[in-house]
């Protein structure tokens, strides 16, 4: 074994004497390990290797645990997790490819790249397993708005988003954002691609073959990234800005054309396997191809394209520069791949070779500088079990009575204020930034419950969301799992789709403590739970954990990512009303539920207490009976009920038609709690009068309570209680607050 | 009557207006590589919109020297219709087929959302189909769309009633409103605006669909009129 080139780089007696390994994130014990499975010390470059394959972000050590409980099948699943993204069956040959990933760390430190290069990744995703990328969406947490830290992180991370999505010509369709103290310092940047893919074209990142040349496509590896995923499975703190240089810098031009490229190498048919090179760089995709077919690879990382000169070893393997891809081809067809790169302006270059003795090995000048073996690096991962224990918090929430508030009487006085809160208001400054519109296929765009985007040349369509309210999950982890889950069902079937399954990214805290982990485990047990009743499997996801800053740990936030088949466009439903006259009807039952409200955390000033309660029962009865009523053509507008309760969901439905209702509540409720609560399984839908009746009974077969609680009228909402009227507002006066929040607070 | 739809590395919007043409006026069309030389077998062109060669120069910069460009310059000499839509317009004022500059937005955002035009020439080959003064409602998706041209070319344009499409509320702080120019014979268009994005109710207006069918009409009107001379 020859030792490193770099005069600067440390020897293994060093690392082993001067603990340089713990710098990496590597315990004691795992250094112990990794010594036993190499048989020796491991040198710079291979501890470095084997710190990043080991880390939370890589090999999912922390949280595989709980992942392993997640239902991960269903008879149209083509792919679950395990390969760059789950696919699934969507009939006529065609599958949805889709998944979410987190870019949570980079984007604390550089918000604009940090979300460029999070969007770049899951794009890559998508497009290795030999899908075209037809739809992004993201998920944002930020702290309080206004706040001059917090205006730069969302400004940057929206113009990072919208920097790579629209140069690559992927809309941005859809998602959420979420503001809440406990995001500050620590935001959340979910990106989520979905493609379309022919059943016969499937990839894998599979290195087959032994002996096949493997191919390095994209740009030049630099010194920009390495230890991305390191960084990404540690704690924000004051030494987080030092790490600046584990931020990878987009290049969406690039994509583009690796994009094009690598879809027309697919289309070719020579492709023996195909994976991007994220999180981990030329590590993590060459380890895993290798490992999936059981074989070894050996990498000439002299040929591998550098941006700079003097790279070493260690710094070509840990670098995580953008836009690259590692593929496998037999011999006969190397000539045919590299004339399809140079089409494109792309130059390809063979790094390395697949073998048959299950080592990675990494020469450089004429010398062996690493060899390990595949199965210690991706299969022989350490796992743990961390400690669980309940929190103190959510003890003490149980005696919390959020019944028992002092009645809040001035209902439109806080209409507005909730209108005005960033998390509720308009995102017309967020998605009008977006180009949501690039490849004319978005039937229904960002602000309704669901995007909808047409399968070109067929009569299908597909919604998407992502969804997970971090207040609930907090104040019970299960429920609030459970709640993440139904309610992306319920915005998708409001759209008129059917849930298909999916994709889940667990932002949490640091799992070292024990309270974080047990809301890691209770919202997975209630996500689980959710995705088995309402026939939603999961078919891939992202963890992001040790999202926690001097202030302590966020919400712990499992968003939830998830798309549906719609089987005719004419099933596309949106949430505005239509037409005066319509009938205003209320499906499922309202209770005092405002823990975790955003009445409760805007107008009173708390969270705390328990959330509503969900009863998957009664949800799945519920998605049913709305699906079936609107496949038969009787509905006109669906809404779900979420954050502001009935009337916010009212207000939305009047802002984006541009129409008023009148509504009557008969509830043994008070006002307040009838309009804010925000109680599970509830859609609002409106319909016309000639079928209210059939639309009405259809639903009671499914054994879902209806009210009708008003009509769709005039220019003004008007809300009674109990025969008061405790509400009346015009249309426009609420669309002015609603949409001049965000632009107001970032000072524009 | 053919049509051509330029490719250039990082163009976005060339599936779109291939589309656009298909389905609306269901005419031949290809996509032509940016390094091709030669356009004569088509009657009209289309520069596409999104990001050519990553836009990170000024926009359109870089393209103006591909290949294609020659071709294309040609084809202008020659007379055939050539509609530059966004980034394709971007080229054309780059190429210097039209007068003026495309500048970032007054905001200094993207912007993307439905904008309503009002058709200030309806006597274009690609307007004929549209009553002037009409309002259509047409998205735009741009950063860099704010169009600029000095006092004097601004005089020309519009004494020579060169300003195709105005904005109806200007967003991007465009001088006189302006979202669309042609060329002096008419016969190059160049707009900010994405007709091709409106050519189907499920995409939020039709409105778009009327400059396809303009196209396709004036082209008969003038290849009937040559058939019978």
């Amino acid at each position: 074994m020859t030792q490193q080139l770099s005069a600067k780089e440390p020897n293994a007696e060093q690392i082993a004497e001067q603990q340089l390994y713990k710098q990496m994130g590597v315990t004691d014990e795992e250094y112990g390990k990794i010594c036993g499975f190499l048989g020796r010390k491991p040198n710079y470059v291979e501890i470095g290797v084997f710190s990043v394959m080991w880390s939370e972000h890589c090999s999912y050590k922390n949280s595989k645990v709980v992942l392993k409980k997640f239902p991960v099948t269903g008879p149209r699943v083509l792919m679950g997790p395990g390969e760059g993204a789950g696919i699934v069956d969507i009939g006529d040959n065609q599958a949805v490819v889709f998944k979410i990933e987190s870019h949570n760390h980079p984007s604390a430190v550089e918000p604009y790249q940090g979300a460029a290069t999070g969007v770049g990744g899951i794009i890559r995703d998508i497009f290795s397993m030999g899908a075209r990328p037809v739809a992004l969406l993201n998920s944002l947490r930020f702290g309080k708005l206004g706040g001059s830290r917090v205006n730069y992180l969302f400004e940057n991370v929206v113009g990072g988003i919208a920097g790579y999505g629209n140069c690559i010509g992927i809309p941005t369709v859809g998602g959420e954002i979420m503001f809440d103290e406990s995001y500050e310092g620590n935001p959340l940047v979910n990106a989520m691609c979905v493609g379309l893919i022919d059943h016969d074209k499937i990839q894998k990142g599979v290195a087959q073959g032994v002996g096949n040349p493997v191919f390095y496509v994209g740009p030049a590896t630099g010194r920009d990234g390495i230890h991305g995923a390191t960084f990404a499975s540690e704690e924000i703190s004051e030494e987080s800005e030092a790490k600046r240089t584990a931020v990878q810098v987009g290049d969406p031009f690039m994509e583009k054309l690796v994009l094009e490229a690598c879809l027309e190498l697919i289309d070719s048919g020579i492709v023996v396997g195909i994976q991007d090179m994220g999180a981990a760089g030329l590590t993590c995709s060459s380890a895993e191809m290798a490992s999936k077919a059981g074989n070894g690879m050996e990498l000439y990382l002299d040929e591998v394209p550098q941006r700079e000169e003097g790279m070493t070893p260690y710094e070509m393997m840990l670098s995580e520069s953008q836009e690259r891809m590692l593929f496998v081809v037999k011999p006969e067809h190397e000539g045919q791949a590299k004339a399809i790169f140079e089409r494109w302006g792309l130059h390809c270059a063979k790094v390395g070779k697949v073998t048959d003795d299950g080592r990675l090995r990494l020469v450089h000048r004429g010398e062996v500088v690493g060899d390990m073996p595949v199965t210690a690096l991706v299969d022989e991962v350490p796992m743990y079990h961390k400690p669980s224990r309940e929190p103190e918090y959510y003890r003490a929430g149980a005696s919390v009575d959020t019944a028992a508030y002092p009645e809040t009487t001035d209902v439109l006085g806080a209409l507005k204020q909730v209108l005005a809160s960033p998390t509720v208001a308009s995102k017309e400054w967020v998605y009008n930034q977006y180009d949501y519109m690039v490849r004319t296929s978005t039937a229904v765009r960002p602000g309704s419950d669901a995007a909808v985007v047409t399968v070109p040349g067929t009569r299908k369509a597909l919604a998407m969301t992502t969804d997970c309210n971090g207040r609930f999950v907090y104040l019970d982890p299960e429920v609030g799992g459970r709640i993440a889950v139904s309610e992306a069902a319920r915005n998708i079937v409001c759209s008129g789709a059917e849930p298909l399954a999916i994709t889940d990214n667990l932002n949490f805290g640091s799992p070292e403590k024990p309270e974080i982990f047990w809301q890691l485990e209770k919202a997975v047990d209630g996500m689980a739970e959710a995705c088995r009743e309402l026939n939603a499997p999961v078919i891939g996801g992202n963890v992001s954990l040790y999202n926690e800053n001097a202030k302590g740990a966020i919400y712990p936030t499992p968003v939830v990512g998830m798309v549906g088949l719609l089987t005719d466009i004419d099933h596309i439903t949106t949430q505005s009303f239509k037409r005066e006259g319509d009938v205003i009807l209320l499906l499922g039952d309202t209770k005092a539920e405002l823990g975790g409200s955003e009445f409760q955390s805007v107008v009173l000033g708390r969270v705390e207490g328990r959330p509503p309660q969900l009863d998957l029962a009664v949800e799945k009865r519920l998605l049913d009976g709305v699906l079936e009523a609107i496949r038969g053509g009787l509905v006109s507008s669906a809404h779900d009920l979420s954050e502001g309760g009935l009337a916010v969901a009212l207000a939305e439905c009047c802002m984006s038609g541009q129409l008023g209702a009148s509504v009557s509540l008969d509830t043994e409720l008070r006002a307040d709690q009838a309009l804010f609560s925000e109680s599970q399984s509830r859609i609002l839908l409106s319909a016309s009068p000639d079928k209210a009746e059939e639309l009405t009974e259809l639903l009671r077969t499914h054994g879902v309570p209806v009210r009708r609680i008003g009509a769709v009228q005039g220019s003004e909402l008007a809300v009674q209680v109990n025969g008061e009227e405790i509400l009346r507002s015009p249309v426009d006066e609420l669309t002015r607050i609603w949409k001049d929040a965000i632009p107001c607070l970032m000072n524009v | 009557m053919n049509f051509a739809v330029l490719v250039f590395p990082g163009s976005n919007c060339d599936l779109d207006c291939y589309k656009a043409v298909e389905e609306t006026i269901g005419q031949k069309v290809d996509y032509v590589w940016h390094t091709e030389t030669d356009l004569s077998k088509y009657d009209c062109i289309i520069v596409p919109g999104g990001f050519s060669y990553g836009d990170y120069l000024r926009c359109g910069a870089i393209a103006q020297f591909a290949p294609v460009m020659g071709a294309l310059s040609e084809a202008a000499k020659q007379g055939k219709y050539i509609l530059g839509i966004c980034n394709g317009f971007q080229i054309l004022t780059e190429a210097r087929l039209l007068p003026g500059a495309l500048l970032r937005n007054r905001s200094l955002k993207f912007l993307c959302h439905q904008t309503p035009l009002v058709v200030a020439n309806a006597n274009t080959p690609f307007t004929s189909d549209y009553k002037e003064g009409e309002v259509i409602d047409i998205p735009i998706a741009h950063g860099e769309g704010n169009y600029y041209c000095d006092e004097e070319t601004l005089k020309e344009l519009q004494e020579t009633n060169r300003i195709v499409f105005r904005y109806a509320g200007n967003p991007n702080g465009s001088v006189d409103d302006i979202a669309g120019i042609c060329s002096a014979d008419g016969r190059i268009l160049g707009m900010m605006p994405h007709p091709e994005r409106a050519v189907h109710e499920l995409l939020g207006s039709e409105d778009g669909k009327r400059m396809f069918t303009s196209i396709l009409k004036t082209w008969r009107d003038q290849h009937d009129a040559a058939a019978v001379r």
